[in-house]
């Protein structure tokens, strides 16, 4: 079946505004179709309950490099200064660790915040650097700057690219392109 | 469509007083045009070159100055033996600060869900990271062999040895260089849709290549908006307990020794305070010649200015507070050194220094309670100018009087700078600006996808 379609990407309409993209994206998936993403210059409120995204995992992902780091931090400190090279200062204790916080602090800090940046691309997929809704001349012209597009995609059970484009031409999309992948 | 209405003043009489954050009339394509255009059709003016150059020479200067540093070793400073520390610290404790107003604005302030912040913060963490590579490159050369600046990182060494955990220089490393990487990062992502902007607008090929890399394929769609904005909530919330720890930890470097003036626990919140104080009147200082240089003041607003001012007489304040404490801590412990210190900055061989820093950072600043000069441009800017002089003051203050007359008489010293002090200090200063010049160029100094929101928002209030 992808094989089939390998060439067609999907179906994209062009809004005018947020809301009309929302309502838009609303009443696909009332229609049935399942393969839809929205593109905007910025992020929307409500976009996300109106296509159903579930939650991400990028707290996840920060909340373990965040524990990584701090842990590995504290214990790369203990490693050091207990059993690598444990140096008797007049009997104190070896394991100070008061004194091993500000260390353990930042590194949760550096640890969390890569997790987050660096989780977030690979769940992204970028970097990316061509994609097919490039090739569309309108996308490149108004998606990073005043326009609001829904894409239909061709994976989706339910497209059929006629139905598609008449289905986003009935949510009075201003522009229905073709998406091609080459 | 997304025409901003003023807001009609018999409807709401409170916002009469209040000028927007954003001037009236504006479209996602205006805001687009204005600010991607001065990156890629504006052509080079005449100022810029001129600002970029002197920028340049006194970065030469810089580059002098470390050479003849590195073949001739510290000695060509002024520092000694008891003032081993001198204007490196001074400098590099001053520059850390300056950088902390950038976090504020962009992390603080967005959790606080502060609009104002919006057209401030791209450039304003721009100032942070180039102020901490100037803060960073302070210890570097004080070390007297930065070739070997690489020891004070933990790696296998042949000689076995690890850095000392249980010391606040060490501590500094740290949170220094994950407060810079924390910054880039924070930065960069700000960056991300506003590259792909310039991608898809660039007027030359090579431009659209190279913010197109940059962008790395960033094409907006709502999944990926949902994790970035998760990922850039969470660096907020990260990057508001960092900024903390920040001078918090390079207090430590002082609080944690037991000079006479140093080893005191107000230090950190004073540090963080006077840390922001300075930041946001280094913000000022650059915020009004950018708007007015490059017409952007529908953005950068009287709205922010007389924020910002606000802000800095509030930490300002708790400064002046620190300050206080400090003296009547000393007199009240009756301590005899610290006794001896608050006499020595009040009558001492330096006092002409810190009663210039009462001046510029205590009493000049109260003329900001005044409507009047808080919404003149150049009194702002002039009242920024004074503060980070102050603020400086305020860390000269603490490092030379306190080392100059500690304990013993016998090992008491005097504390003048050198033609390669000041060279040093002016270099990093022509090294910033110019790092800045260049920032205003290449990339967009305001967020436009914000902005963009920002315009989303207003228009549905005003609906």
């Amino acid at each position: 079946m992808e094989q089939q379609r390998s060439h067609i990407y999907g179906i994209l309409g062009e809004f005018a505004t947020p809301q009309s993209l929302i309502q838009a994206a609303k009443q696909a998936r009332q229609a049935g179709y399942t393969s839809i993403d929205a593109y905007t210059p910025f992020p929307v409120e409500g976009l996300n309950e109106a296509l159903g995204l579930k939650r991400t995992f990028v707290p996840l992902v920060t909340l373990i490099g965040g524990l990584l780091g701090g842990l590995g931090g504290f214990g790369f400190e203990y490693w050091v200064s207990v059993i690598s090279y444990p140096e008797n200062i007049g009997g104190r204790s070896l394991n100070s660790w008061p004194a091993f916080i500000p260390v353990t602090f930042e590194l949760t800090v550096l640890g969390a915040s890569l997790a987050a940046v660096f989780g977030m691309l690979a769940m992204n997929k970028l970097p990316q650097p061509h994609h097919p809704l490039f090739n569309v001349d309108r996308f490149q012209k108004h998606a990073s700057t005043d326009r609001f597009y829904l894409c239909i995609q061709a994976d989706d059970p339910k497209f059929g690219l006629a139905d598609a484009a008449r289905f986003l031409q009935g949510l009075k999309a201003e522009h229905v392109s073709e998406v091609h992948d080459d | 469509m997304s025409t901003l209405e003023p807001p009609a003043a018999d409807k709401h009489p409170h916002l009469q007083r209040l000028t927007p954050v954003l001037g009236p009339g504006h479209t996602y394509v205006s805001i687009t045009d204005k600010i991607s255009s001065i990156v890629l059709t504006r052509p080079v003016s005449l100022g810029w070159l001129l600002g970029f150059g002197i920028c340049f020479a006194i970065m030469m200067l810089l580059m002098v100055a470390i050479t003849y540093l590195i073949g001739k070793g510290v000695g060509i400073w002024g520092i000694n033996i008891p003032i081993g520390w001198g204007f490196a610290i001074v400098n590099f404790v001053w520059w850390i600060g300056i950088g902390h107003a950038g976090t504020l604005i962009s992390a603080i302030l967005f959790l606080l869900n502060q609009k104002w912040r919006t057209s401030i913060n791209r450039f304003a963490e721009a100032m942070t990271l180039f102020a901490v590579m100037c803060a960073g490159l302070f210890p570097l050369l004080h070390t007297g062999r930065p070739w070997y600046a690489f020891w004070m990182f933990p790696y296998p060494s042949a000689m076995g040895v690890w850095p000392q955990f249980r010391s606040p220089l060490i501590w500094d490393v740290f949170a220094v260089s994950t407060y810079f990487t924390v910054s880039l990062l924070f930065w960069f992502v700000g960056l991300i849709p506003d590259l792909a902007t310039l991608r898809d607008r660039a007027t030359a090929k090579w431009k659209g290549v190279v913010y197109g890399m940059l962008a790395m394929g960033w094409r907006g769609s709502a999944r990926h908006w949902q994790r970035y904005q998760s990922a850039y909530l969470l660096l907020a919330g990260l990057a508001t307990p960092l900024v903390l720890s920040v001078h918090t930890v390079v207090s430590f470097d002082f609080a944690i020794a037991i000079v006479p003036g140093w080893h005191t626990t107000i230090f950190p919140p004073y540090f963080v305070a006077g840390a922001i104080y300075s930041g946001f009147a280094m913000v000022l200082t650059i915020a009004i010649p950018l708007r007015k240089a490059y017409g952007l003041e529908d953005y950068i607003t009287m709205r922010h200015l007389e924020n910002m001012a606000k802000v800095m007489l509030a930490t300002g304040l708790i400064v002046a507070y620190g300050y206080f404490f400090e003296f009547f801590m000393s007199e009240y412990s009756g301590n005899k050194w610290d006794v001896f210190l608050v006499a020595q900055r009040l009558h001492g061989p330096y006092a002409y220094f810190y009663y210039m820093l009462i001046l510029c950072n205590i009493l000049l600043p109260q003329l900001l309670w005044i409507h009047k000069i808080r919404t003149s441009v150049f009194m702002l800017f002039l009242m920024s100018l004074i503060v980070n002089t102050g603020m400086w003051l305020e860390r000269f203050v603490i490092v030379v009087i306190s080392l100059t007359r500690d304990f013993v008489p016998s090992a008491w010293g005097r504390y003048s700078a050198t033609f390669w002090d000041y060279a040093v200090l002016l270099g990093t200063l022509g090294l910033f600006t110019g790092l800045l010049f260049l920032f205003v160029r290449v990339l967009p100094a305001i967020s436009i996808a914000e902005m963009r929101e920002l315009v989303a928002h207003s228009s549905e209030e005003h609906e």
